[in-house]
């Protein structure tokens, strides 16, 4: 990455912060290697641990080496480190859809670009691996934690952190989804009815992801992490007085 | 003229369609990638943009492809390259002869390449 291409705001910018998330995502998918290996044992190729844990590596390692990066260049140079280092589907479907969404990135980072980004890597995925909810993926954690965070942003007008707690909790929800029910994309799929009861590897990486943003916001804000829940939507004084009128 | 690229999760296959193609392509420009850039079974978007841009001779390029996250790699390379290519949704091999032949047509384009290569599909072998 060339430098004039860095414009980040120092060690208290949000290009820093999304570095420091990204170390952060590295060393929980480390921490959760054999987890998720065991998880795509069961259903895969046993290869989701360790190829995501090598990506996240590498993608840490680059983004440690920017200089002064602004968040769309930190995004950037990790979707295309997971795309050339993961390998496999997780491949183009983590990486791939990192480098689209971080486009969104390019004014910085607020609630509003944070909902683009959300929607667009969401897009990206579903429409790379042709997958939609209910398929036992990624997707079924993706899309309750994207709908989750736009909808407690835009419609109940929570502080981002908030929204960000609730969207963990969705995909952690999302996550519970794939269990009981059949994959129809994937090497899962070619075990038709005897993928039910596994939980998707996929998704589970996903959850740890977006727990690691959560708790690096957190810290970056110096507040704790809400305790929130995403099925008790908080709406504020005047959806609540339009409701009523219903 | 449109280009052509081969990609494989092994370089060395992809190599060797492009050699069974090329005796069929003339001076169509036809690049062969795939692995996972370390020498093992992958394939790798960078790489595949970097074909892609490699074949890009003016009129577009017809991309083939071999299976699973080929295709997904090959859609990522796509969409971020300049030049305006297509996946053949057509068998690596034949698929890639058929672009060839169909390639070196004075009027060719990138739809009827495409096409010819996705034809491939349909060839019957006995």
């Amino acid at each position: 990455m060339s430098g004039d291409e860095s414009d980040g705001d120092g060690p208290d910018g949000d290009g820093a912060a999304v570095v420091a998330a990204v170390e952060a995502v590295a060393e929980r998918i480390e921490r959760e290697r054999d987890h998720l290996t065991e998880l795509d044992s069961a259903i895969g190729d046993a290869d989701h641990g360790g190829n995501m844990a090598r990506g996240w590596a590498a993608a840490a390692e680059a983004a440690r080496d920017l200089d002064d990066p602004d968040p769309q260049t930190v995004g950037k140079t990790v979707g295309k480190t997971l795309m050339s280092k993961v390998g496999g589907a997780s491949g183009p479907l983590f990486g791939g859809s990192l480098v689209f969404a971080s486009a969104e990135l390019d004014g910085g980072i607020d609630a509003e670009s944070a909902v683009a980004f959300a929607e667009t890597y969401l897009e990206k995925v579903e429409d790379r691996g042709d997958a939609r909810l209910g398929d036992q993926t990624m997707v079924d954690a993706l899309t309750p934690a994207v709908h989750t965070f736009k909808k407690s942003i835009e419609t109940d007008g929570l502080p981002p952190l908030e929204a960000l707690a609730k969207a963990v909790d969705a995909a952690d929800r999302g996550v519970a989804f794939t269990v009981p029910i059949r994959a129809r994309k994937g090497r899962a799929s070619y075990l038709g009815w005897r993928s039910v009861g596994h939980q998707d590897p996929g998704a589970t990486s996903t959850l740890y992801i977006l727990e690691e943003l959560l708790s690096v916001a957190a810290d970056r804000l110096d507040a704790e992490i809400p305790d929130v829940d995403a099925t008790s939507p908080t709406l504020p004084d005047d959806a609540k007085a339009g409701a009523e009128d219903d | 003229m449109v280009g052509l690229v081969v990609v494989s999760h092994s370089e060395r296959a992809a190599e060797g369609i492009v050699e069974i193609a090329a005796e069929m392509a003339g001076d169509t420009s036809i690049e062969a990638v795939g692995g996972d850039g370390s020498g093992g079974i992958g394939t790798v978007p960078d790489a595949i943009e970097a074909a892609i841009d490699a074949a890009a001779d003016g009129d577009g390029v017809v991309v083939l492809v071999d299976l699973g996250s080929a295709v997904m790699n090959a859609d990522v390379a796509i969409e971020l390259s300049e030049v305006e290519a297509v996946i053949a949704d057509a068998p690596v091999l034949e698929g890639a002869v058929n672009a060839a032949v169909a390639a070196t047509d004075p009027s060719a384009t990138l739809d009827s390449v495409r096409e010819q290569a996705e034809a491939a599909r349909d060839i019957e072998k006995l």
